[in-house]
């Protein structure tokens, strides 16, 4: 794009007889040669450091439990989400229901689940047998052992889930309120019912909305998953903590977790980005092309080699 | 024409009123649409010509009087001599009958051309796919857009978003069709054509109520027109009656300042 226009502008500028000098940016490669520097210094250090343990890194990055605790990170974040996105969707159409006391119920759940760090709402869970030791929801013979019912993967999502619905409920809110009003008058003058309205013509619409803050949010479920390692559910962290407890292989086994995650929230914002173009069909009358779709481009459109070309 | 004595009419508004908060917008409209009659609201801004539209299929409450369309009451059920209120979904289906198109064209911007068109009859009336797009097509045929029926709203004119609009409003087969402004929001030169895909309509004998500005339209296209303003119907009279020779002063003058516009523009 930026190779193109500049060959243009030369063109352009030399067909009437003037030569065109380019302006210089100094202050560009003062900050370029900067940042390099200290670039090389970190990498430098990262490098030449042993404490990094960069060889039992390696080792340990495809260990079988490290690879398990990858599967129940990924399955915790998406069970999570699912409930957080149900929960959300449930409580934000509560929130904006004529009923008083609906509306106030739904603003009291996002309050306190809002209000309370999730840690804490963690260990409650986790803990539940000493608040209630025998559930019975109320209903007569149903008797279950909270010791049982309340593993800590339950804990754990129990715990997830509720308090990403709260924050859902509010990007689900903020997304639906964002369709213009005139769309659910033109549904109900269709005759459309209330509900249809909601799940064919504003949802799909504040979805817009609703999905690039509902990425930032899984993002933050998947590393927020880490938190779970403290009622012992065998995620990613607490893999890696069991084997560094037993090797004190500390920093290698952290730095494992960490390009784990990396890896995983990166592969994440790739899809978010998809996502994001998918739902902003019917929004834009053309869409930009992706960043694949200009590298097509670019080779199509330069001799590959060179990287001079520059026919149409 | 026909009298009002011959067949129910239409639309009955005996006495509408209705308040946004302390502001009365309608004080007492008495209104009769007959079958096949085009009825044109002229007025002000703010006379209430709108919020009357939306009235009729029960967008708006009202707040005094009694709308009937169709022979029967708007928003209530009539049982012996009790008005039960209507519940959401029987709103709904009373709505159906009533096609509405809005200045904004409100076309939903996620679904192409046709599935705009079939959307509703889908939900509201559980037509198969087939039937709906048939009939979809058909309508799209009519206002000239057939060859746009996979694009997308944003991706047609003002012009031509309106036309589906209609097109969509007349997919339920509507009995009465209600315009609220629609020329308003276009582009001078996109206006002839929606006008004539609404006068193509008046002529195959909808009943139609249309809120407008296009006095030229309002002249030679509706049969009636009716001029309203602060709430109450000022004057009305066969269309080109009102607009060539207003009787009240109030119509006079708002017909003086509509016609003086283009040639200040």
């Amino acid at each position: 794009m930026t190779a193109v226009t500049t060959r243009t502008e030369q063109a352009a500028a030399t067909s009437d007889g003037y030569t065109v000098v380019k302006a210089k940016h100094p202050g560009r490669w003062l900050s370029a040669v900067v940042i390099i520097v200290i670039a090389g210094l970190l990498l430098r250090s990262v490098i030449t450091n042993p404490n990094f343990g960069w060889d039992i890194v390696g080792l340990y990055l495809r260990d079988v439990s490290i690879g398990r605790g990858i599967l129940v990170t990924l399955g915790l974040t998406a069970i999570s989400m699912a409930i957080g996105i149900v929960l959300g969707v449930i409580f934000a159409v509560m929130r904006l229901s004529a009923n008083p006391i609906v509306r106030s119920a739904a603003f009291a759940y996002v309050n306190f689940f809002r209000g309370t760090p999730v840690l804490v709402q963690l260990l409650f869970w986790f803990n539940l047998a000493a608040l209630y030791p025998v559930i019975t929801l109320g209903i007569p013979g149903v008797q279950l052992d909270a010791n049982q019912l309340i593993t800590p993967m339950t804990a754990a999502i129990l715990g997830l889930g509720l308090n990403q619905g709260a924050y859902m409920s509010e990007i689900v809110r903020a997304g639906i309120l964002s369709v213009d009003h005139g769309q659910t008058e033109a549904a109900e003058a269709l005759g459309i019912t209330r509900l249809q309205t909601m799940r064919r013509v504003v949802l799909p619409q504040a979805m817009r909305v609703i999905i690039p803050p509902t990425g930032n949010e899984t993002i933050g479920m998947l590393k927020t998953t880490a938190l779970v390692s403290v009622i012992s559910v065998p995620e990613l962290l607490y893999s890696a903590q069991i084997i560094y407890a037993r090797t004190f292989e500390t920093v290698p086994l952290l730095i494992v977790a960490s390009l784990w995650y990396l890896l995983i929230t990166s592969i994440l914002t790739v899809g978010q980005y998809y996502l994001e173009r998918r739902f902003a069909r019917g929004n834009q009358r053309n869409l930009p092309p992706t960043p694949l779709q200009q590298l097509k481009r670019f080779f199509a459109t330069h001799d590959a080699l060179s990287l001079k070309g520059g026919k149409k | 024409m026909t009298t009002a004595h011959d067949v129910e009419p239409m639309v009955k508004a005996n006495a509408i009123c209705k308040n946004f908060g302390s502001n009365q917008v309608l004080k007492g409209i008495d209104l009769h649409v007959q079958p096949g009659e085009v009825v044109c609201l002229i007025g002000p801004s703010g006379s209430g010509k709108s919020t009357f539209l939306r009235c009729i299929n029960h967008l708006e409450t009202v707040d005094g009087g009694r709308m009937w369309v169709n022979g029967k009451i708007v928003g209530y059920d009539l049982k012996g001599s009790k008005l039960y209120e209507q519940s959401h979904n029987d709103i709904c289906r009373s709505r159906s009958e009533v096609g509405m198109v809005f200045q904004q064209f409100n076309l939903f911007p996620h679904m192409t051309v046709l599935e705009n068109l079939i959307e509703a009859p889908r939900l509201v009336r559980r037509e198969k796919k087939t039937e709906a797009v048939a009939q979809a097509m058909t309508l799209l045929e009519k206002v000239g857009l057939a060859e746009k029926a996979r694009a997308y709203p944003r991706q047609l004119s003002g012009g031509q978003q309106q036309r589906v609009a209609i097109a969509r409003a007349l997919c339920m087969e509507p009995q009465l069709m209600l315009f609220d402004e629609p020329t308003s929001a276009l582009d001078p030169e996109l206006v002839g054509e929606v006008l004539k895909v609404m006068k193509d309509l008046a002529h195959s004998g909808m009943t139609m109520v249309v809120v407008t500005h296009e006095m030229n339209f309002a002249r030679d296209v509706a049969d009636r027109v009716v001029f309203m303003a602060d709430g109450y119907v000022v004057e009305q009279g066969p269309a080109r009656e009102v607009i060539t020779n207003p009787q009240n002063e109030r119509t006079k003058a708002f017909l003086a300042s509509v016609r003086s516009e283009p040639a200040v523009a």
